[in-house]
């Protein structure tokens, strides 16, 4: 068998059935066994998409998507897309073409040191020399990207690899001496943080991306009821827990909740589960630290102290360590009255920055545009988002109320990511209605897969709040380059309605508030591919704002 | 303060960089790197002294553990460890006296002599950093040519390798 025929074999007994890439010269013996396989391919129209779609399959399924790319620059335009998945923790199988070895090293023709280049970005990286190899490298992949704290993997395969014939066998299961992603949560450091948890007056559940990594909804969720303990996310962990909740405060952080902030410094216990204490999250790391018991739960052990001082620390999955600690509440019928100052405080703050927090005043301020998104958008529904204000605006006021629905670029930040990402959500589950809130800004780096968005059937909603600038840039200059402004004017250029119309989708410009939820509704009615457009205003910032190097406590609140 | 770390690797192209890529991207600093072959053919030795505070050197050993190339990652207690460094030693000639003098420094820490000319004598010592760092004070005055250094190479005291 080729090793071509062998990767496409492999791929199927790992159950891939979508392949998001892009054809050349390095990848075309792949590429022709891709033609004879149950595979289906989806042709990008730029391999850095391919990677996002790959990278949103891979968030929503839990399982890696895999995304084609050949040799040279097809693998360099996938660089951005695999550093996003390691930054987020998404699983990946990323497959390249590479010059026959023979040529490696002789700086051929569309050569690139991809695995020198990724090194820095990938959970890990393979480049077989012989066909033989090809089963166990992909058997590999699977399981270094799926398991543990799940990320990239890069196979890197030479075209003459690709080509040659071997005897080959595929194992059931692989084993690497290196590599222990079973970790069993530590039963007398969980006995110790509920000791924690109930001597502390003012505790936190601090819920980050491994709750959604994990699944953990409903422990997290018996964990908050059972102990009364109110909850805020990181930005990555938005989501994890209804935001209709009573005990939910929302993400903390650089554009946090305001409620989120107050209560995560006034607070003296945190239950922190899978989240690495980012800088956007905490803010300075001394002061977000002090006064404060830190339980981490993670599943990676180098987290544990990495930004901040843990008092105690569980590793394992979050699932498995919450699921332990459920049953230790239950067994022990340990439970907490809801009746106390803490609680009372909570709710206190929440009110009275719902009153009291001042909101934009243009018609299309940006809460009132996302908070009617919400409203005509059915809550199982899956959201990505691109990365600028409009980003921080759906975290501010975009409340995800089915756990697990909401996807961004938050470690690396990538414009260009929502759309693309939210195709391969959309491949991963035809079922529910995909939106992607967007900024112009961001959508113009990735709004080619347009193309792919209508021709193979996968027509995601693309919400463009467009204030025809780089927002979140502007509004740095605004605030700390004493308003000059430079590098941001896109000048309302392109008409996003004749864009979307030109690739075949569907292109409605909404200009009132009536008018988004009209759009909303013919979109998710119509089933094809739809970019509402709709114009905001240029000066609005996205407020509260913890600035760069400050602390929670210091928020900028709207005045 | 300098750190010992012990690091058995997958004897494989291309750990080595990845070894250094972890410490180069992530602020750490090497202070020196020796690398073999060890009875085993699958597995290489690293032996790596790093200058990092505690929270630091820390973070290194979990990092270097995560890596799944590393089998083993080990900080080595100074005092339960035999830990040497091999250095060769160009030293300038300047008096015919000069090498009698040399000679019986050499003989006092137990170095090699190679190469005795007019004007040079390597001299080969391998001991601990502090005893380097004697034989060198000793004969600065003379004139350090030049300098080779392998870099720390240690090993556990007792049995141990159940690999």
């Amino acid at each position: 068998m080729s090793g071509a025929r062998s990767l496409m074999v492999a791929l199927e007994k790992e159950g891939a059935n979508i392949v998001f890439g892009l054809p050349g010269g390095a990848n075309l013996p792949i590429y022709d066994e891709l033609y004879k396989s149950n595979i289906r391919h989806i042709l990008v129209r730029h391999e850095q998409s391919a990677s996002h779609m790959a990278d949103g399959f891979g968030r929503v399924s839990r399982r890696p998507g895999v995304c084609f790319a050949t040799s040279g620059p097809g693998a360099t335009n996938i660089v951005t897309g695999i550093a996003t998945a390691q930054a987020d923790s998404s699983p990946m199988i990323a497959v390249t073409g590479q010059v026959p070895t023979k040529m490696i090293g002789r700086d051929a023709f569309q050569e690139s040191d991809i695995i020198g280049i990724s090194n820095p970005i990938v959970k890990y990286a393979f480049q077989p020399m012989t066909a033989a190899e090809v089963p166990e490298v992909v058997k590999k992949a699977f399981y270094i990207s799926s398991t543990g704290r799940p990320g990239p993997v890069l196979i890197d395969i030479p075209k003459d690899v690709q080509q040659n014939e071997a005897e080959v066998t595929f194992p059931s299961e692989v084993k690497i001496r290196g590599y222990h992603p079973w970790i069993d949560p530590d039963i007398k450091e969980i006995e110790r943080a509920i000791d924690m948890l109930l001597a502390s007056e003012k505790p936190v559940i601090l819920a980050g991306g491994g709750v959604i990594i994990s699944g953990a909804f409903a422990e997290l969720q018996s964990i908050a009821e059972l102990l009364m303990i109110p909850v805020v996310t990181t930005f990555k962990g938005k989501g994890s827990f209804p935001e209709n909740h009573p005990l939910s405060l929302g993400p903390i952080g650089m554009h946090g909740h305001a409620e989120a902030n107050k209560i995560m410094v006034e607070a003296d216990c945190v239950l922190a589960c899978g989240s690495r204490f980012s800088d956007r999250s905490v803010g300075t790391f001394e002061e977000f630290e002090r006064n404060l018991k830190i339980i981490h739960m993670d599943v990676d052990p180098a987290e544990i102290g990495k930004n901040q001082t843990t008092h105690i620390a569980v590793v394992g999955d979050i699932k498995a360590s919450l699921r332990i600690m459920v049953k230790m509440l239950i067994q022990k019928a340990i439970k907490r009255a809801g009746d106390n100052p803490w609680l009372k405080r909570v709710n206190e703050t929440r009110e009275y920055f719902r009153q009291n927090l001042k909101l934009h005043s243009h018609p299309l301020g940006a809460a009132k545009v996302l908070r009617k998104l919400r409203e005509v958008l059915p809550s199982q529904s899956i959201v990505t988002t691109e990365v600028g204000q409009h980003q921080m605006w759906a975290s501010l006021f975009f409340d995800v109320i089915h756990p697990g629905t909401f996807f961004s670029s938050t470690g690396l930040g990538t414009m260009g990511w929502g759309f693309p990402a939210a195709i391969g959500a959309k491949a991963a589950r035809p079922d529910v209605p995909v939106v992607d809130i967007a900024g112009e800004g961001s959508f113009n780096m990735t709004e080619n897969s347009l193309a792919v968005s209508v021709l193979d059937d996968l027509p995601v909603i693309v919400f463009l709040l467009n204030n025809f600038s780089l927002g979140m840039v502007a509004q740095w200059q605004r605030t700390f380059y004493d308003r000059r402004m430079i590098g941001i004017d896109l000048k309302n250029c392109p008409d996003y309605v004749k864009l979307a119309e030109s690739y075949g989708a569907q292109g409605i410009r909404a200009q009132s508030i009536d008018e988004i939820g009209k759009a909303v509704q013919t979109a998710l009615k119509s089933n094809i591919a739809t970019v509402i457009d709709i114009p905001i205003d240029p000066q609005e910032d996205v407020l509260p704002f913890v600035a760069p190097g400050t602390s929670l406590k210091d928020m900028i609140l709207p005045s | 303060m300098w750190s010992i770390i012990s690091v058995l690797v997958e004897n494989k192209p291309g750990v080595l960089f990845k070894v250094t890529n972890l410490f180069r991207s992530r602020n750490y600093n090497i202070d020196s790197i020796s690398v073999g072959i060890t009875e085993n053919p699958e597995f290489s030795r690293m032996t790596i002294t790093t200058s990092a505070d505690e929270k630091q050197l820390n973070q290194i050993i979990k990092q270097l553990d995560k890596m799944i190339d590393t089998v083993e990652v080990k900080l080595l207690d100074e005092k339960k460890s035999i830990y040497r460094e091999l250095v060769l030693m160009k030293i300038k000639i300047t008096k015919p006296s000069d090498i009698m003098e040399i000679t019986d420094l050499s003989n006092a820490f137990k170095c090699n002599v190679h190469d005795v000319r007019k004007s040079s004598i390597i001299v080969e010592i391998t001991a601990t950093p502090d005893r380097i760092n004697a034989f060198e004070d000793l004969v600065k005055g003379y004139g350090i040519l030049e300098i080779a250094r392998t870099g720390m190479c240690a090993l556990e005291r007792g049995v141990g390798n159940e690999s």
